[in-house]
C-alpha cells in the first residue's frame, strides 16, 4: 500500500488552487482588508489628503467635512491622512518583525530538526524557556534599556518572533522528515543541507506562510501598544498606538478620536488572521479537514 | 507519583534560577547606570561614584547576583532608588491591586469562554456557531487597551456608570467601591482573551466529539447533553487547561498595558514608572516576580492534568 | 409458536445521505427480520453500507442523514422517533459493540464506572448496587480479579481485554438484541476466536438476537446461521449461511469466495496450476456515482448490457434464500 514516492508531494498550486480560494470566505474578507492595509500603506507613499506633519491648531478637533473627511486631531493634523501614514508603519514593522522571526527562528528550527541531538534540546529549551517571559513585558524592558523609538520596537517584537517560529519550524521539519521521500533522498546519498532546502523546506512553507500571517496580526498589536505607551514610534512620526493615547485624554470632548486609530487596528489584524486562517484551509493537503 | 512531582518540582526550580540570571543580566547592560540618572547629567563623577557606592554598584556583579538571591529568599529585598522605601513593602502593597484584578479578569475569561466555546461546538455550523465564531474573530483583532477605551467611552464618559480611572483603594470605599473599580479593566483584559479560549474550547469540544468512545456513550443510551457533560467536557478540558496556563502570562503583560490605561496603582504601572525612572532595583524585582508567577502558574497546571487525566501519572513525561 | 412480533422488523430500509455534492443513496432496500436466539451475519467489503446500516438500527445515522422504510422493534416503528425515545432503547433493549477496542473506552473514567453507566442511567440503580453487578459482568466476560480491576483505568487494558470490557458493557442491562460491528477485525487471531466464543456463548445463554458485522467469511461461517451479502449499500444476496456458502448464487458472492487465500497449489478451470491470487477487477464505484440498475454491473463477469440501467428484482432461490440477479431470474 504504501510505495515509496519518486518526487516529493508538493503543496497544493496551480489554477485549483485559485478556484477553490475564491469561494473560501475567510480568505476572500481576509485577502480584501490585507490589500486595503496594503494598498493605505501604498498609497500614502505618494499621496495623502493633507500633509500628516502639518499642525494647524486654528483648525484642531474638528468635526468630519468635505474637507477634513475624518475630522482632525488636537493639533490640527488631518486624521485620515494620519491613518494612512499609520498603515504604512504598521506595515513596515510587521514585514521586518516577522523576517527577523522567520529568518532566525526558521533556520534555528531546521537546524534543530536537521541535527538532532543536543542542539535541538538546547534549542528548544530556550524557546520553552521565553515563553516564560510575557512578550510585551519583554518588549517594554528592552526598549526602555535601549531607548524608546521604532527601530528598537521593531528589534523586540521580532527577538519575541524567533522563538514561535523556531517551534513550528522545528516540528514541521520533524513531521516532514520521517516521511519515505526524505529516506529516499537520503539513501540516494543527497547532503543534508541539500535535503533540507530541495526536499523540507517547500513542504513546511505552507506551514510558515500561515505562522508569518498571524505573527504579523501580532506584531501590528505589539507595535500599537508600545506606541500607545510612548516606547514606540515616536512622534512626529504618525503611529496608530499613540493616536490611541493622545486620543484618551479628549474622550468627553472628541470620542470619535479614539475610535479611528482602534478600527484602523482591528481591521489590519482581523484581516491579516482571516487570510491565514482561509491559507491554512487551502494549503492543507488533508482537505477532509472539518472546520 | 512523588517522582513524577519531583520531577517538575526540579524543573521549576531549574527554571526559576535560570529566569533570575537572565533578568538579572539584561538589566546589568543597562547602558546609563542607575546612580548617573539619579544624579542626572551634569554630576561630576565623583558624586556619581559616591552614589554609586552608596547603592552598592560598585560590586563585582556576582556578588550582587548572590546577595540579591538570598535576598529573595530572606524577603529583603532593597531599597528603591527612586523612593528609598523598601522593594518589597511597594511590590505588596501594589499587589492588593494586580492580584484581585488578574483573579477577577481570570475568573471571567474562563466563564465567558467555556460558555462561549461548548455552546458553539454543541450547535456546530449552524447559526449559533457561525455567530459566536464571527464574534470570536473579532474579539481576537482588538487590542484590549483600545477596548478598554471604548469602554470607559461607553460606560464612564457616556453612562457615567463608572469612573474613567483610578483606584479608591479597599477602604475608602469599601471592598464593593474597590470592585467597582476593577470591574472596567478585568473585563477589557477579559474579553480580548476569552476570544481567543473560546476557540480553543470550541476546536477541543469538537476534536473529542469526533472520538470512539463518544459513539460509545451514545450507543449506552446518553442523550447528547449527557454525553456532552459526562464524557466530553472532561478530555476536552486537557488541552484547554494547557492553554490557560500559557495566557496566563499574556495576562500579566495585559495588566500592564490595562493598568496604565485607568491609571491603577498596580503592580503593572509601577514597572513601567520603574523602567523610565531606571529604578533597577524595583525593576528588578518586579520582573522576576512576573515571571515566577507566571512558572509557578505552570507548574500549577502540570499538576493538574495528573488530576483530569489518569494516563498522565503513568509515563514519565 | 404463538405470533408475537419478531424482535427486530426491517423494510425496505433506506439511508440518504447528505453530502457537498449533493445528496447520496448509501442504503437500499435493506429486508430482513429476527427473532430472540437468531443470529445474522452482515458480510461485504469497505464502503458497502454495513456499518451505515447497523447505526440505523440503533438510530445513531450521521446528522443530517434520511432514514426511509420501516425499521419495527418488538413491533414498535422506530422509524421518525423522538431522540428520547431511541435513548431508553439503546444500551438497554439493544446494544452495540464496536471495531476498535482501543478508543471505545474513555480515559478519564474507570473501567466500572463506565461498565456501570447503563445500570445507572436505565435501571436507576445506585452507585453500589450498579457496582455489584458490573463486577458480575465483568468477571462473566472473562476480566480477572474483576472486583479489584473495576476501579482501573482503559490504559491498563490489552486489547483483547478492552474488547470483553466493551461487551459486558453493552449487555449490562441484558439487550434483547446485540449488534457487533466487526467486533475482532482489530484484534490478533487468537484473541478474536476467543472474544467470538465468548459472544456466541452470550448469545445462547440469554436467547438475543444477534447482528454481526464483518468483512471475514471465516467469521461469518463460524459464528451465524443466516447471513445477508451487500454491495454497494444493496443487499445482493441473501438466506441460511450454510446455504449461501454452497450455492454462491450472486456474481459478487462468487467473487468474494474466490478471491480468498488458499493454502497449497489449487487448480484453475483449464487444469493449469494457479499462482496467483484472484481478485474481483475494478473498484468499488463511488455512491454518487452509482448506476441505476445493478451495483456490481461494472465489474460483473457475467454481466448484461441491460444490469446497469435494470435494477434486477429480487428472486426467491429456495424459501429463505434470495438474490438480486438478472441471471438468476432467467434460470427460474
Amino acid at each position: 500500500m504504501s510505495a515509496v514516492p519518486a518526487t516529493a508531494p508538493a503543496a497544493s498550486h496551480g489554477r485549483g488552487f485559485f478556484s477553490r480560494a475564491w469561494r473560501h470566505p475567510s480568505f476572500v474578507i481576509g485577502g480584501v482588508l490585507t490589500l486595503l492595509l496594503a494598498g493605505a500603506a501604498a498609497l500614502s507613499l505618494v499621496w495623502t489628503p493633507w500633509s500628516p506633519y502639518e499642525m494647524n491648531l486654528a483648525n484642531k478637533l474638528q468635526a468630519p467635512s468635505a474637507a477634513h473627511w475624518l475630522g482632525t486631531d488636537p493639533f490640527g493634523r488631518d486624521v485620515a491622512s494620519l491613518l494612512l501614514v499609520g498603515a504604512r508603519n504598521s506595515i513596515l514593522v510587521g514585514v521586518i518583525a516577522v523576517s527577523i522571526g522567520l529568518g532566525v527562528g526558521g533556520a534555528l528550527g531546521l537546524l534543530a530538526s536537521a541535527r538532532r541531538g543536543w542542539i535541538e534540546e538546547m534549542i528548544m529549551r530556550l524557546a520553552d524557556f521565553t515563553f516564560a517571559f510575557p512578550a510585551i513585558l519583554s518588549a517594554i524592558m528592552m526598549t526602555a534599556v535601549f531607548g524608546a523609538g521604532i527601530v528598537n520596537s521593531i528589534i523586540a517584537i521580532g527577538v519575541f518572533n524567533i522563538p514561535t517560529f523556531a517551534r513550528v519550524t522545528r516540528a514541521s521539519a520533524n513531521a516532514i522528515g520521517s516521511r519515505d521521500f526524505i529516506l529516499a533522498a537520503r539513501a540516494c546519498g543527497k547532503g543534508s543541507w541539500r535535503i533540507t532546502i530541495e526536499h523540507v523546506l517547500p513542504n513546511i512553507a505552507s506551514v510558515l506562510i500561515v505562522q508569518a500571517t498571524i505573527q504579523f496580526a501580532l506584531a501590528i498589536l505589539a507595535e500599537a501598544a508600545l506606541s500607545y505607551l510612548g516606547l514606540g514610534t515616536q512622534p512626529p512620526q504618525p503611529s496608530w498606538g499613540r493616536m490611541l493615547s493622545e486620543a484618551q485624554t479628549l474622550l468627553f470632548q472628541s470620542p470619535m478620536l479614539a475610535v479611528y486609530p482602534g478600527v484602523a487596528i482591528a481591521l489590519a489584524v482581523l484581516g491579516l488572521n482571516l487570510l491565514g486562517d482561509g491559507l491554512r484551509d487551502l494549503l492543507d493537503p488533508r482537505l477532509t479537514r472539518k472546520r | 507519583m512523588p517522582l513524577f512531582l519531583l520531577k517538575r518540582l526540579l524543573t521549576l526550580i531549574a527554571t526559576l534560577l535560570a529566569a533570575s540570571v537572565v533578568v538579572f543580566w539584561v538589566l546589568e547592560i543597562l547602558p546609563g547606570n542607575a546612580a548617573q540618572i539619579l544624579m542626572g547629567p551634569d554630576a561630576s563623577p565623583e558624586a556619581v561614584l559616591a552614589m554609586a557606592r552608596q547603592l552598592g554598584l560598585d560590586l563585582p556583579p556576582l556578588h550582587r547576583y548572590g546577595s540579591w538571591i538570598t535576598g529573595l529568599l530572606t524577603g529583603n529585598l532593597g531599597n528603591s532608588y527612586v523612593y528609598s522605601t523598601p522593594v518589597l513593602e511597594l511590590v505588596l502593597e501594589r499587589l492588593t491591586l494586580t492580584v484581585p484584578l488578574a483573579v477577577m479578569a481570570m475568573a471571567l475569561t474562563t466563564v465567558l469562554a467555556l460558555l462561549v466555546g461548548v455552546y458553539a461546538a454543541s450547535h456546530h455550523n449552524r447559526p449559533g456557531d457561525v455567530g459566536l465564531m464571527a464574534a470570536t474573530q473579532v474579539g481576537v483583532a482588538i487590542p484590549n487597551f483600545w477596548f478598554a477605551i471604548l469602554l470607559i467611552l461607553l460606560f464612564a464618559v457616556h453612562l457615567k456608570w463608572f469612573a474613567a480611572g483610578g483606584f479608591p483603594g479597599w477602604e475608602d470605599e469599601g471592598v464593593l467601591g474597590g470592585f467597582k473599580a476593577l470591574l472596567l479593566p478585568a473585563v477589557s483584559l477579559a474579553v480580548v482573551q476569552a476570544a481567543i479560549l473560546a476557540r480553543i474550547t470550541r476546536s477541543a469540544v469538537l476534536e473529542v466529539m469526533r472520538e470512539d468512545y463518544v459513539r460509545t456513550a451514545r450507543a449506552k443510551g446518553l442523550s447528547r447533553r449527557a454525553t456532552l457533560w459526562r464524557h466530553v467536557l472532561r478530555n476536552a478540558l486537557i488541552p484547554v487547561v494547557t492553554v490557560m496556563g500559557l495566557q496566563f502570562a499574556n495576562l500579566l503583560a495585559g495588566t500592564i498595558v490595562v493598568e496604565n490605561v485607568f491609571y491603577l496603582p498596580g503592580l503593572g504601572r509601577l514597572i513601567f514608572q520603574s523602567i523610565s525612572n531606571r529604578d533597577l532595583i524595583v525593576v528588578r524585582n518586579c520582573v522576576m516576580l512576573l515571571a515566577a508567577m507566571v512558572v509557578i502558574v505552570n507548574f500549577v497546571v502540570d499538576l493538574l492534568y495528573a488530576v483530569i487525566d489518569p494516563r498522565v501519572k503513568a509515563s514519565d513525561i | 409458536m404463538t405470533h408475537t412480533p419478531p424482535l427486530l422488523e426491517v423494510t425496505d430500509l433506506g439511508l440518504r445521505l447528505r453530502t457537498h455534492t449533493g445528496t447520496v443513496d448509501a442504503v437500499r432496500g435493506v429486508n430482513f427480520s429476527l427473532r430472540r436466539g437468531e443470529t445474522l451475519g452482515l458480510v461485504g467489503e469497505s464502503g458497502c453500507g454495513k456499518s451505515l446500516t447497523a447505526m440505523t438500527l440503533m438510530g445513531l445515522q450521521p446528522e443530517g442523514a434520511t432514514v426511509s422504510g420501516s425499521l419495527r422493534f418488538h413491533g414498535e416503528e422506530m422509524v421518525g422517533q423522538s431522540e428520547a425515545r431511541w435513548c431508553a432503547l439503546r444500551g438497554d433493549r439493544i446494544g452495540m459493540v464496536f471495531q476498535e477496542p482501543m478508543s471505545a473506552l474513555n480515559p478519564v473514567h474507570t473501567i466500572g464506572h463506565q461498565v456501570a453507566e447503563p445500570l445507572r442511567l436505565h435501571r436507576g440503580l445506585t452507585s453500589a448496587a450498579a457496582r455489584k453487578e458490573a463486577v458480575a459482568l465483568l468477571d462473566r466476560v472473562g476480566i480477572a480479579d474483576a472486583a479489584r480491576r473495576f476501579d482501573a483505568w482503559p490504559h491498563q487494558f490489552s486489547g483483547g481485554q478492552r474488547q470483553r470490557i466493551t461487551i459486558a458493557m453493552a449487555l449490562a442491562c441484558g439487550p434483547d438484541l446485540l449488534i457487533a460491528d466487526e467486533p475482532t477485525t482489530a484484534l490478533d487471531v487468537t484473541i478474536a476466536g476467543q472474544i467470538l466464543q465468548l459472544i456466541r456463548d452470550l448469545v445462547r445463554e440469554r436467547s438475543m438476537g444477534l447482528i454481526l458485522i464483518s468483512h471475514d467469511l471465516g467469521v461469518i461461517a463460524q459464528n451465524v446461521s443466516r447471513m445477508m451479502v451487500m454491495y454497494g449499500g444493496m443487499v445482493v444476496e441473501s438466506g441460511p449461511t450454510q446455504d449461501v456458502f454452497t450455492r454462491r448464487a450472486h456474481p459478487y458472492t462468487q467473487g468474494l469466495f474466490g478471491s480468498r487465500p488458499q493454502l497449497g497449489m489449487a487448480a484453475r478451470a483449464d487444469g493449469a496450476m494457479r499462482t496467483r491470487l484472484a481478485a474481483i477487477p475494478g473498484n468499488v464505484p463511488e455512491l454518487r456515482h452509482m448506476p441505476p440498475g445493478c451495483p456490481f454491473a461494472g465489474r460483473c463477469p457475467v454481466a448484461l448490457p441491460t444490469c446497469e440501467t435494470q435494477m434486477p428484482a429480487d428472486t426467491r432461490l429456495e424459501p429463505f434464500h434470495h438474490a438480486r440477479c438478472v441471471r438468476l431470474e432467467a434460470e427460474r
